[in-house]
């Protein structure tokens, strides 16, 4: 034995406890979550469900190729992708400018210490227009919409652009404010403006970021006009509703194969956007 | 550009209320066009001085006047435009990795660029050739065009470096500009700086951890320890003795004092601590 005792070994793990504690927290809190959503997979699998979902998935084939309905669902989905684009691009309009507004990195009373209360309190009111904007889902504003300006694409591409703005805002904001600030600090510090440290500093550093997630929204997007579609916004999600409600699946199936291949083009474009500027 | 600091105290921002503030009531006097190097050990308050002299930095106690005017009592759009007339350096490369050295050296010049040319400079850079020219003085004339995720490490200190030509600056704020730096380009960039703003008038005070290098090239050295002053001599009355009292206790970062200091202690000759703010 050595004359030098080592500490005795602990006899078990001591971070232990706090994780049994900790995972049986919220086993105990998704209980209540589970009864309140009428969580009950196993009804999935009863005989009756089970014949239900064959007949529904069984109508899918084989899809409708008929070169009339073709030439009605090319069209509708070049509307889909227009209201899809034209939606983000009007909240790309209002999420550019709120997002720098509330990016606290382009602060530069916060170069010294904090930051000033005046631009402080406009950068919260932004969050919370923000936050305004983004927390009534697009569906609601697409009904606001429709009684607005009328049944039509219109009404989907406003209530896109509101969400989306909203979303953009805050993501953008907080991508900016993610990265390596120093570039950018340091061409405040050394007396530029807000927007040229933006342009100098912050937009290199995040560049294929932000392409990136414009372009997954833009994806959301299109998916997000399919189901304003149901509430007479215009587009694929129109012709869908109609078609579900002629219980006519081959068509749905065909514009099913449309929105996956729209998918698969929105990931092929970030990818390669990516590559472009990373 | 002319400094004075009167018995100013600072801590930096993040640090605890409790620790000791990184700059204790120092006291500094430079005239406009003066060439001064701030030695010490680490953790001495060399970074946070630069910060105080870049209006970075309030100071807690005590006064930082510019041109005989206290910057911290302009309004704010003032005092950023007062910025434009500072350059700081600071030790790691500001540079955004996806930026082209062209790009980033034209950076400099943002506070005299409008915005609308700061944008068209984006499409086509203004000044190629005044980009060319600066980066030509630290040997990297032919990486103007480069990706700067290219670039060594010791390129990418060269660049951060050869973007204070460009600035509009009246006084430069260079933070330990040869820690990537081998002996050779270390001597020459810090010739490039020395020359550069002798030329242009431009008052200069770097930090430095090479006091040979800061012996041999700055006229009046400042030897910081603890946050305060510990002397404040021109380079030639600089004595081992007092070199070897400044770093007393940190011998191992005074390598390559001159030969008549005492020699660092046998332990391994530790290459020089590289230390960031």
């Amino acid at each position: 034995m050595s004359t030098l005792r080592a500490p005795p070994i602990a006899a078990r793990d001591p971070a232990w406890a706090g994780r049994v504690l900790w995972w049986s927290a919220a086993l105990v809190l998704l209980w209540p979550l589970a009864v309140a959503t009428e969580f009950r997979p196993w009804v999935l699998f009863e005989p009756e469900s089970l014949r239900v979902t064959a007949r529904f998935v069984g109508s899918f084939f084989p899809p409708a190729i008929q070169g009339e309905f073709l030439a009605l669902v090319a069209r509708e989905t070049w509307r889909t992708v227009a209201i899809a684009t034209a939606g983000m691009t009007l909240a790309l309009v209002l999420a550019v400018p709120l997002s720098l507004l509330s990016c606290s990195a382009l602060s530069v009373s916060a170069l010294a210490g904090d930051m000033a209360r005046g631009p402080f309190w406009l950068r919260q009111l932004v969050r919370w227009l923000l936050v305004v904007l983004r927390s009534v889902p697009e569906l609601v504003w697409a009904l606001v919409f429709v009684r607005v300006v009328g049944l039509g694409p219109t009404a989907g591409v406003l209530a896109i652009a509101l969400t989306y703005g909203g979303m953009l805002g805050k993501v953008y904001g907080e991508i900016l404010e993610s990265g390596e600030l120093q570039p950018t600090q340091t061409l405040l510090r050394n007396g530029s403006g807000r927007v040229q440290a933006l342009a100098y500093g912050l937009l290199p550093q995040n560049a294929a970021e932000l392409m990136s997630y414009t372009v997954y929204r833009w994806e959301c997007a299109i998916r997000s006009s399919a189901v304003l579609g149901f509430v007479g916004a215009g587009g694929l999600g129109q012709q869908m509703d109609n078609s579900m409600k002629m219980f006519n699946g081959a068509e749905v199936a065909t514009m099913l194969l449309v929105f996956i291949a729209l998918v698969a083009l929105a990931d092929r474009i970030s990818g390669w956007l990516r590559r472009a500027l990373g | 550009m002319q400094i004075d600091l009167q018995g100013v105290s600072a801590r930096h921002p993040a640090a605890r209320a409790s620790a000791a503030p990184a700059v204790q009531g120092l006291s500094l006097q430079v005239a406009a066009g003066e060439q001064l190097a701030v030695i010490g050990p680490s953790g001495a308050g060399k970074t946070t001085l630069l910060q105080l002299l870049a209006c970075a930095l309030r100071p807690s106690r005590g006064q930082v006047l510019l041109q005989g005017s206290d910057p911290w009592a302009l309004p704010r759009r003032r005092l950023q435009a007062l910025r434009g007339q500072l350059f700081l350096a600071p030790q790691t490369p500001p540079l955004p990795p996806r930026q082209r050295v062209v790009t980033a050296v034209l950076a400099g010049r943002l506070p005299a660029m409008s915005l609308w040319a700061s944008l068209r400079s984006l499409f086509y850079p203004s000044d190629i050739p005044a980009a060319h020219d600066a980066l030509d003085r630290f040997d990297l004339a032919d990486k103007l065009f480069e990706r700067v995720d290219r670039l060594s490490g010791g390129e990418r200190q060269r660049v951060g470096l050869a973007r204070a030509m460009l600035a509009p600056a009246r006084l430069w704020l260079i933070d330990e500009p040869l820690s990537a730096l081998d002996p050779t380009r270390s001597r020459q960039a810090v010739q490039a700086l020395v020359t550069g703003a002798r030329d242009q008038g431009i008052t200069l005070v770097a930090t430095l951890h090479q006091v040979d290098v800061a012996l041999a090239h700055f006229p009046r050295i400042v030897g910081l320890r603890d946050g305060a002053l510990a002397f404040d001599l021109p380079a030639d009355q600089v004595s081992p003795e007092r070199l070897a009292r400044l770093y007393a206790q940190h011998e191992h970062e005074l390598l390559g004092a001159p030969p008549a200091a005492e020699p660092p202690p046998a332990a391994a000759p530790a290459p020089v601590v590289m230390h960031c703010r």
